[in-house]
């Protein structure tokens, strides 16, 4: 995965860039030293890694405003950072970027349960926004699988997902406003607890614009009140095609489960010996969960049950306690420590109609022979969220490059049943050189087109989402301007 | 101009030489544009409809009824409850499904299940300068690169003219169910809304008609299957007892909630305003409308008012926005604040360069 070469320019001037934004921030919240600036080096997609010029720990709007000026006059380009947890790099820096994390920033701004909306500072993690609610029994729906340590800042940067969209929908549907600060440092207030927008849905393509459009410091999200009661029933088969048309009858039905998660084999097999959750062995497991009140619960599992019977299944067990429930949920929740004690992964996340389901878990079979590398998929079924595990070991030299180009075959096939190379993690610098597989240029002169519009010196996030051949006339163009 | 491709579409954009005005079905749009008609009802036809993957994907100019009707064919329907404002604009003429995403337009149902661009998983459009232009798919999670697709519901055909649009559908439910609250004054019904909308028991609608024939009448609305529905309905019931109640299976008031039928054939201006739920009795209370309706729990507002005021004078500063939705004398969209406004305008002119699509329909 190549980054532009960093601008020896900015690089002379490090001494002179730190000191104004010291100007504008308290010490402690400009870090330059090499061994301090390391721990920004990478996020969550650890093989690269790159220190940044400096990093950034703002307070508040009026900080960041202030700093993003600075670069913005220093023409420095500047990285956001949530809590580094992205899986794509959405946060990998270059040498000449300043990360600006906005992981100080945590507060509660405001609770109304009336009109069922937070406000809080997006450094604030996506757990701790539900923590923050829990008293009055309101939560915060979207739930990344990395809820606990992940920002909401991140959140709306990849518009992340979770096991429970099917029911609540991603962040998108559950953002309601921003302060967003451009590039320039103007602040911008959009939506609130009012819903739409008076003219162009600005909010809509904020979310998941990757950190490239401004810098969202405060966000109103959508609490919803806490249901009675949820209980999880589990479901094993003996191919993956019966698995993916029960998915596809249970959708049919009328029943809208909050999670339907399916794991095959090899992830079976690894997440039970890592959890001994005690799951079937079998070719294919669906956990799939219902919302309500005990009786809504018991009326919704028996449907879904009538439905799985007419699919054979090898395996039904529901939960007849919370003891019972957290087993079901025990090894898919273990599924990425599962493999990671195996072996080094990379985690894919490309979408697919769900109709499409069987044919590609087939051909991901046969490319995993074809390139002697192991395939575990875990995935949310309902809505059709692939995540493929590849396992590798990144100490065999040529490995990860071998990894990579399977994965690349793998979303390459997504795109071509109709899907997509990203369902929930974000394009980043992961999928950036796959775009073209999936856009035409048109395509992606539209989407650069909204970046002109937000930020024309290409300062934020510059070498991300676009592949660096297709934005570098841009990129090349603002910086010649410095 | 009436393109059968969209091929056609891009050709005749590519070598307009002026404004056009947008049309689908020609039964929602607001605002005055003058320039050449441009219909879409050429762009017609369900591409693909799979139920078990609840996606359906259609050319712009399919009439919304042939949709609906599909829909209902498969025990599915659109979520986001698309109003039928011919009856509010005194319009004739077939809403396209193009036009239900060109102006975002939803129902009661989102405050619950979410707006048409909560559903709207893909797009083609042909931008201003006659090029075809493809974000999304057809797939319920999309985060490949940015979401343009947002961008377009509800940008009125000014930043493209949609040729195709791919949506989410959902089962329709088994049953609904309406708990009617009586004699409720504005304050007093908005706060029972948010109480009923705060509730485990999943309210898809939450409406008050101050000027229901018989006194005040607020509704929320419960849907799924049977027995659930049954006990979630005594359950919300229980939140109301000291206030004069009865439930109403089926739809029950909704379709004319939707449409706005209360105000149908009054003469006079409308107004829709978007606010903060619990600030809507307040807000409505400044405009002295000659006949209110709420809905999306008071976040909602219709408003019909004498022609010529300016609500928004009346309004003075607050959290939300209006739209003169019928009537003249006013710009239909609300002006936004600078920042916004030129973001917009930027994206416009990127978009539509010689600004010729629906030319000043959102800013004048």
């Amino acid at each position: 995965m190549q980054m532009p070469a960093p601008d020896a320019r900015i690089l002379a001037r490090k001494a002179q860039i730190v000191a104004r934004l010291r100007t504008v921030l308290p010490e402690t919240a400009v870090i330059s030293e090499l061994a301090e600036t390391r721990a920004y080096e990478c996020d969550a997609l650890t093989a690269y890694r790159c220190p940044p010029l400096c990093v950034v720990l703002p307070g508040s709007t009026e900080d960041v405003s202030a700093v993003l000026r600075i670069c913005h006059e220093e023409g420095v380009p500047v990285v956001p950072r949530g809590s580094g947890t992205s899986l794509a790099g959405g946060a990998l820096p270059t040498a000449d970027a300043v990360i600006l994390g906005v992981a100080r920033m945590t507060e509660v701004l405001e609770t109304d349960y009336t009109n069922r909306v937070i406000r809080v500072q997006t450094g604030r993690t996506n757990l701790s926004v539900s923590g923050a609610v829990a008293e009055e029994d309101f939560f915060y729906a979207p739930d990344p699988s990395s809820q606990l340590a992940c920002a909401i800042a991140g959140n709306i940067a990849m518009n992340s997902g979770g096991a429970h969209c099917l029911k609540y929908g991603v962040t998108t549907n559950n953002l309601l406003g921003v302060t967003l600060v451009l590039m320039d440092g103007t602040v911008v207030e959009l939506g609130g607890a009012h819903l739409d927008a008076p003219g162009l849905d600005l909010l809509g393509v904020i979310c998941g614009s990757e950190g490239q459009l401004g810098v969202v410091t405060e966000a109103s999200l959508r609490i919803l009140r806490k249901p009675e009661g949820a209980r999880p029933v589990l479901m094993g088969f003996d191919s993956n095609e019966v698995a993916g048309a029960c998915v596809s009858d249970i959708i049919k039905a009328g029943v809208l489960p909050v999670a339907i998660e399916f794991m095959d084999r090899p992830c079976i097999e690894a997440c039970e010996a890592f959890a001994h959750a005690g799951y079937p062995m079998c070719e294919a497991l669906l956990i799939v969960e219902v919302e309500g009140s005990p009786d809504e619960i018991d009326e919704q599992l028996a449907l879904i049950l009538a439905i799985a019977r007419r699919h054979d299944p090898v395996e039904l067990r529901e939960a007849r306690d919370a003891d019972e429930a957290g087993r079901i949920w025990l090894g898919r929740k273990s599924a990425f420590g599962a493999m990671g004690q195996i072996n080094d992964y990379m985690c894919l996340d490309g979408t697919i109609p769900v109709t499409a389901l069987p044919e590609v878990l087939r051909r991901i079979a046969g490319l995993s022979e074809e390139f002697g590398l192991k395939v575990a998929n875990v995935f949310h079924a309902g809505d059709g969220n692939m995540h493929p595990l590849i396992l590798f070991d990144a100490n065999t030299p040529g490995q990860l490059e071998l990894c990579e180009a399977f994965g690349a075959e793998i979303l390459k096939l997504c795109v071509e049943v109709g899907g997509c190379l990203t369902g929930e993690h974000g394009v980043g610098i992961e999928k950036r050189d796959l775009m073209s597989v999936q856009y035409a240029p048109a395509d992606l002169e539209a989407q650069m087109a909204v970046k002109d519009v937000f930020d024309p010196r290409w300062l934020l996030n510059p070498a991300k989402v676009f592949p660096l051949d297709v934005s570098e006339p841009r990129r090349s163009v603002a910086l010649a301007a410095e | 101009m009436r393109p059968e491709s969209e091929a056609e579409l891009a050709a005749e954009i590519a070598g307009a030489e002026g404004p056009l005005l947008i049309r689908g079905g020609g039964t929602r749009g607001v605002g005055a544009v003058a320039g050449t008609v441009l219909e879409t009802g050429g762009l017609a036809g369900i591409t693909l409809y799979e139920p078990g993957a609840l996606t359906l994907v259609a050319r712009a100019g399919t009439p919304l009824a042939e949709v609906e009707a599909a829909l209902a064919a498969e025990g599915q329907r659109l979520a986001f409850e698309p109003p039928d404002l011919r009856g509010l604009l005194g319009r004739s003429g077939d809403s396209t499904l193009g036009g239900v995403v060109a102006a975002n337009a939803s129902g009661p149902r989102r405050i619950a299940a979410g707006a048409c661009r909560d559903f709207l998983l893909g797009v083609r459009f042909v931008d201003g300068r006659g090029q075809v232009v493809r974000n999304g798919g057809r797939v319920m999670k999309n985060v490949t690169g940015y979401d343009l697709v947002k961008l377009m519901a509800g940008a009125c055909g000014t930043l493209g003219v949609l040729s195709e649009v791919s949506l989410k559908v959902l089962p329709r439910p088994e049953v609904s169910a309406t708990l009617v609250l009586h004699g409720l004054d504005d304050r007093a019904a908005v706060a029972a809304l948010a109480r009923g909308l705060g509730s485990p028991y999943e309210v898809t609608g939450a409406a008050h008609d101050p000027g229901a024939g018989d006194g005040p009448r607020s509704y929320l609305r419960i849907e799924g299957f049977a027995r659930s529905v049954a006990y979630r309905m005594e359950r919300l019931r229980g939140l109301f007892a000291d206030v004069a109640a009865e439930v109403v299976e089926g739809e029950g008031p909704w379709p004319g909630l939707r449409d706005v039928a209360p105000f149908h054939g009054r003469a006079g201006a409308v107004w829709r305003l978007s606010v903060t739920p619990s600030e809507a009795p307040a807000l409505a209370a400044r405009l002295g409308a000659e006949a209110l309706l709420y809905d999306w729990g008071g976040g909602l507002v219709w408003a019909l008012l004498p022609e010529g005021v300016d609500a928004r004078a009346r309004l003075g500063v607050f959290r939300g926005h209006a739209t003169l939705l019928r009537g003249a004398g006013c710009a239909a969209f609300h002006p936004e604040p600078a920042p916004v406004a030129a973001l917009s305008a930027g994206l416009r002119q990127r978009f539509d360069p010689r600004g010729i699509l629906n030319p000043g329909l959102m800013t004048s």
